[in-house]
């Protein structure tokens, strides 16, 4: 008899549980993220007041109250739509999801709306100071990540839209949500840091 | 009929795949044990490259102001020896060994992502070509630059765009992102696959050790990979778009890329070590006859070392001008990672006590290991005393210390645990004979190197520099330091040759050559595409110990 | 069974180990007491002055710490090794299955973090000793400025401006005169190390730091640039001169004064002020005041040209002059391009400054 033979006991193999594996992954990627904000919030924390020349931040800021409304907004509206995914309620499921991907546009329409103000009427930029390099990377890596979780969400209606989204799929739903949360308690620090702090 | 995979050995007249095949299915494979031994594989084809760089860097050292090498050129190979030891050989070697061995240990049948894992492999490689292809391809319009010559820690402002002209800098970086991805996927992988894919009853506290120390790791990378891929986008905008998070001209702070790179480096070098330590903890018991002394106390003691490894990472400025309170914290900090390194050492020697001790390739660099990784700790206590520090710090001590760590601990747990499953892996056993040579030239080699070495820096002997005037007192040691290189040369010249000629050649395994207690022993060498024919089931941390001494097995005293 | 072979090998390894560790204790020990401190060996067991005596004494407590828990731990690896070696007519049964004892784990463990805790306290009063130190009133004020690869000197309370030689005076247990360096970089970070002297201090571009030194040996001290910062890293050494009491004064005398002037070089003087040479170069007393190269005012009262890179000998100066790429290529200072006459002429004026 083999090693391999013997090794079959049965008392161990009843109920024998273990995590999904996607959501430890999903768990994992969330927490090598937030250490990589934590270093671009560092730095902006670190280069408050320490620009050689303006803008500075009291100057030209105006705080985003409508699209961090949204933003946070949607991170309700998604949990409402995986609520009706549950309940298979399919068309209450792609309503809610359309709203939160409604929202997370007003959030990036109204970021890039902010820019352009910033750039255009402000002359503030990357290259232009210590404000402008760690306020752009900052807002900037936020919403790239806002821009990620924007093309899933759509990925996610096209595809219910077509069909092709089961019952079983809501694991899968569940983590794109978790990322989402995610992207949005990232902004709970940035705006704190960027617009309360920083000013 | 069941169509056997031709890679593994045959029974029955087959015809041999050609070479085509063969290669295309390295290409797609998302099988874990080849992906495994293609990291390790890669790995150790970058040992060579990296160390024949090392044997240059040793030359132009040999003598004062020789001229092997021209300045420019001394700088980019310490700067790429570093970079690819680092990267190129001790993070892939981390990927290979857990990729390969976690999912036979816990006896799964793959890991929870294949596709994620095969991802990860060709990123590194991918990574790794671009810091090579610098060498053409970094002069681009202007002709300046070709590889990095920054040094492997790229300190600002000598990486921003004034300083650093051409895209050698730019090389390094990318290099560096890329292959830090697939880092991260790996980690991701090993972690899902220790938490989600046991076979039953194999509790957290019943996995070997080795799974429990890539599970480490793998959580340790995921927390220190980013903040480098953060300070590099920093530098990315810096040279690229004008920002000015490392620009000093600009109010930027050169010693805030310091704090950031370290806050990666000093878990990087434990990322490093851990797994020769996870390759140590498996052998020495078997070849010592006893289980592991202390499994919880390693268990906990590894996990402190992970925890307690991310505030120490000043101790690489001391010299920076931090307050006496702030270098007074990361002498404590650096002190106190101490403790549970010097914990496993001590629960090593306890496994060793009262064993019937087996002086085999795998346990001899063991004990190899452990005589030098206690000399390694024992310097970097000195390393960690500040006021020491501000003499020892970037002089040749410091490049002896890290080299004591990485070869004469890193790289012996390696060679350890390369005798010790090789047979696994490829169902032949290695040659004792070439092993005996290889470490008998390779200790000899790596003592006369890097025992030597301490001495010029308690001299004076500044690092990173390509020549130094006769008189003060480097001379011999640095003569002697070259001449080790010749041994370490032909050690590995060895290890290779019995690598690459035991797979035909050497003695047939079997599935069990060591007499081992872990799952990985329990199927056969190599091991078939699915691992298991059936899932195995355990009661213990050693299932074949039980399995062999059903009259005293380990569940007894659980 | 164990083979002969066997035997053969783990006498040598434990051989080898006892070897190297001697050697390793040998090299550690004997070196720093024979290599003499004549000449340019700059061994950090051969300190003069604070700090670096301070360091040095605290550096044998740490070194005693480590060699007792070496000498112990390295003997029970040696002894468990010797003494559970599987035997020859082994009976092959598995020996007692220990899993851990808590008793030992716990000693093991505390008496680590024992060593840890006197060690850290030890360590943070030395810490505070040297970093916290106060200047006294008559200590000397010096910037010094790191470039890619040179050091700019500057004594501001005295008007003097040189270049990789730091003149101090001695100091005295009685009346110390403890030197204060401002610690400035015009580019990239640069270390200044004087081991015999005091641990290195980091010269980083935005920001201020400080060291002091308090030799108390007249002589000449070298030290290198411990901070990689480019091609020629390797070849930016320091240069400290102690001088005896009554000689700083001395010293400082002459570099105050401006540059001679002498007829004699005129047409190499010319030569000078009409090439670029005066872009880079400040000689005092004259209309030249480029910043980017050293002052070269007083260029023959210094050792070596280049911080290092050749002896300031007539030979070497001339090699200098011709093409300074030839003695340290990659340096600032470019090929001049000039011919044997305009250099000759250069050259002649610049011996002249003293």
């Amino acid at each position: 008899m083999t090693n391999a033979d013997a090794l079959n006991l049965t008392d161990e193999s009843a109920a024998w549980k273990l995590p999904s594996r996607r959501k430890v992954a999903v768990a994992c990627l969330i927490l090598s993220e937030t250490a990589m904000f934590t270093i671009f919030v560092v730095a902006y924390l670190f280069y408050i007041g320490k620009s050689l020349t303006g803008p500075f931040p009291a100057d030209v800021l105006e705080t985003p109250i409508v699209s961090t409304i949204c933003l946070l907004a949607s991170s309700l509206t998604i949990m409402i739509a995986e609520r009706a995914f549950k309940r298979e309620s399919v068309g209450g499921f792609r309503l809610w999801w359309a709203i939160t991907i409604l929202l997370a546009a007003i959030f990036l329409a109204s970021t890039a709306a902010e820019w352009k103000r910033l750039i255009v009427d402000h002359h503030l930029t990357i290259s232009t100071n210590l404000f402008g390099t760690t306020f752009y990377s900052l807002v900037g890596l936020h919403a790239s990540h806002v821009i990620v979780g924007f093309t899933l969400l759509t990925l996610v209606l096209i595809l219910s839209l077509k069909g092709s989204i089961r019952p079983a799929d809501g694991e899968r739903l569940e983590m794109i949500s978790w990322y989402w949360h995610f992207v949005d308690a990232v902004w709970v620090v940035v705006f704190t840091v960027v617009y309360v702090i920083g000013r | 009929m069941v169509t056997a995979n031709p890679e593994f050995p045959l029974t029955g007249p087959v015809a041999s795949p050609s070479l085509v095949t063969r290669l295309h299915e390295l290409v797609v494979t998302v099988d874990h044990k080849k992906l495994g031994l293609m990291y390790i594989a890669s790995a150790l084809v970058f040992l060579v490259v990296a160390g024949l760089m090392a044997s240059v860097i040793r030359l132009q050292l040999a003598f004062p102001n020789n001229h092997v090498v021209a300045p420019d050129t001394f700088n980019r190979l310490f700067t790429v020896h570093g970079t690819t030891m680092v990267f190129f050989v001790g993070m892939p070697i981390v990927a290979g060994l857990s990729n390969y061995l976690v999912p036979l240990m816990i006896g799964a049948r793959d890991m929870a992502f294949p596709r994620l894992n095969a991802f990860g492999y060709w990123m590194f490689l991918f990574g790794a070509l671009l810091l090579f292809f610098s060498y053409i391809g970094a002069p681009g319009l202007s002709g300046h630059g070709s590889a990095p010559d920054v040094g492997w820690f790229a300190y600002a402002p000598l990486t921003g765009r004034a300083f650093s002209r051409g895209n050698s800098t730019d090389y390094w970086i990318l290099s560096l992102l890329v292959s830090g991805i697939g880092s991260l996927a790996s980690a991701v992988n090993v972690v899902a696959t220790t938490f989600s894919m046991r076979s039953p009853g194999m509790k957290l506290m019943r996995m070997p050790l080795f799974v429990w120390l890539m599970l480490v790791v793998s959580a340790m990378m995921l927390v220190a990979i980013p903040p480098l891929t953060a300070a590099q986008i920093m530098l990315l905008l810096d040279r690229f778009v004008g920002a000015s998070f490392f620009d000093t001209q600009a109010g930027g702070s050169a010693v805030l890329w310091q704090h950031f790179f370290w806050i990666f480096g000093h878990p990087e070098v434990y990322i490093l070590i851990i797994p020769a330590f996870a390759c140590v903890s498996e052998i020495i018991p078997v070849f010592s006859r006893k289980p592991i002394f202390g499994y919880a106390v390693m268990v906990g003691a590894t996990v402190m070392i992970g925890f307690i490894s991310v505030s120490v990472w000043a101790h690489h400025m001391f010299s920076v001008g931090m307050t006496s309170v702030g270098n007074t914290f990361f002498v404590v900090s650096t002190m106190l990672v101490a403790v549970p390194t010097g914990i496993k050492i001590f629960n090593w020697l306890g496994t060793m006590y009262g064993g019937k001790i087996r002086f085999e390739l795998p346990m001899l660099c063991c004990l190899a290991f452990l005589f030098q990784f206690l000399i390694a700790g024992l310097t970097g206590i000195m390393l960690g005393a500040a006021p020491l520090n501000w003499q020892l710090t970037d002089s040749y001590f410091v490049v002896a210390h890290f080299h004591y760590t990485l070869i004469g601990g890193m790289l012996f747990g390696i060679f350890a645990g390369i005798y010790y499953w090789y047979p696994k892996a490829t169902g032949r056993m290695l040659s004792k004979r070439l092993g005996k040579w290889h470490l008998a030239l390779f200790f000899i080699g790596f003592h006369l190197t890097f025992d030597t070495m301490h001495l010029p820096g308690l001299l004076g002997m500044p690092r990173r520099i390509y020549t130094y005037d006769p008189g003060r007192g480097w001379e011999i040691f640095n003569l002697i330091s070259s001449i080790g290189v010749a041994f370490q040369i032909a050690g590995i010249a060895c290890l290779a040759w019995n690598i690459l000629r035991s797979v035909r050649k050497g003695e047939k395994a079997g599935d069990d050559p060591w007499d081992g207690w872990t799952l990985e022993w329990a199927t056969t060498s190599p091991p078939p595409e699915y691992n298991f024919e059936t899932v195995p089931v355990v009661r213990s941390a050693r299932p074949l110990w039980d399995l062999k001494h059903p009259e005293d097995p380990d569940w007894k005293y659980e | 069974m164990k083979s002969p072979l066997q035997s053969a090998i783990r006498f040598s390894r434990a051989w080898f180990a006892r070897a190297s560790f001697l050697y390793f204790v040998f090299a550690l020990t004997v070196t720093p007491a024979v290599a003499d401190d004549a000449g340019g060996v700059t061994n950090i067991f051969k300190p003069d002055g604070t700090p670096a005596r301070t360091i040095s004494d605290y550096t044998i407590l740490v070194l005693v710490i480590c060699a007792v828990i070496f000498i112990i731990v390295a003997g029970l690896l040696v002894y468990t090794v010797t003494r559970f070696r599987r035997r020859a007519g082994d009976d092959g049964h598995e020996p007692p299955q220990v899993y851990g004892s808590n008793q030992i784990e716990l000693a093991w463990t505390v008496l680590p973090i024992l060593i840890v805790f006197v060690l850290s306290l030890v360590t943070a009063r030395t810490i505070a000793e040297i970093q916290n130190a106060p200047p006294p009133p008559k200590a000397l004020q010096v910037t010094v400025v790191g470039h890619q690869w040179w050091w700019e000197i500057r004594y501001p309370e005295l008007g003097i401006v040189t270049a990789n030689e730091l003149h101090v005076p001695a100091s005295d247990a009685a009346e110390p005169r403890p030197t204060f360096l401002k610690l400035e970089s015009a580019d990239v970070a640069h270390s200044f190390w004087v081991p015999q002297l005091a641990g290195k201090t980091d010269v980083i571009p935005n920001r201020d730091n400080q060291m002091w030194i308090a030799p108390m040996t007249p002589g000449t001290y070298l030290g290198n640039c411990a901070e990689y910062c480019g091609t020629q890293h390797a070849r930016m050494l320091i240069r400290v001169i102690v001088h005896p009491p009554g000689e700083f004064e001395t010293w400082v005398a002459a570099q105050q004064r401006d540059a001679a002037n002498d007829m004699q070089v005129k047409a190499g003087r010319d030569l000078f002020f009409s090439t670029s040479c005066v872009n880079c170069h400040t000689i005092k007393g004259t209309e030249a005041n480029g910043k980017f190269g050293p002052d070269l005012t007083h260029l023959m009262s210094r050792e070596t040209l280049g911080s290092g890179a050749a002896l300031n000998t007539a030979e070497k100066l001339r090699a200098w002059v011709r093409n300074p790429q030839r003695l340290k290529e990659g340096c600032y200072m470019p090929d001049m391009q000039l011919t044997d006459e305009e250099m000759d002429q250069i050259v002649r004026y610049l011996q002249t400054l003293n």
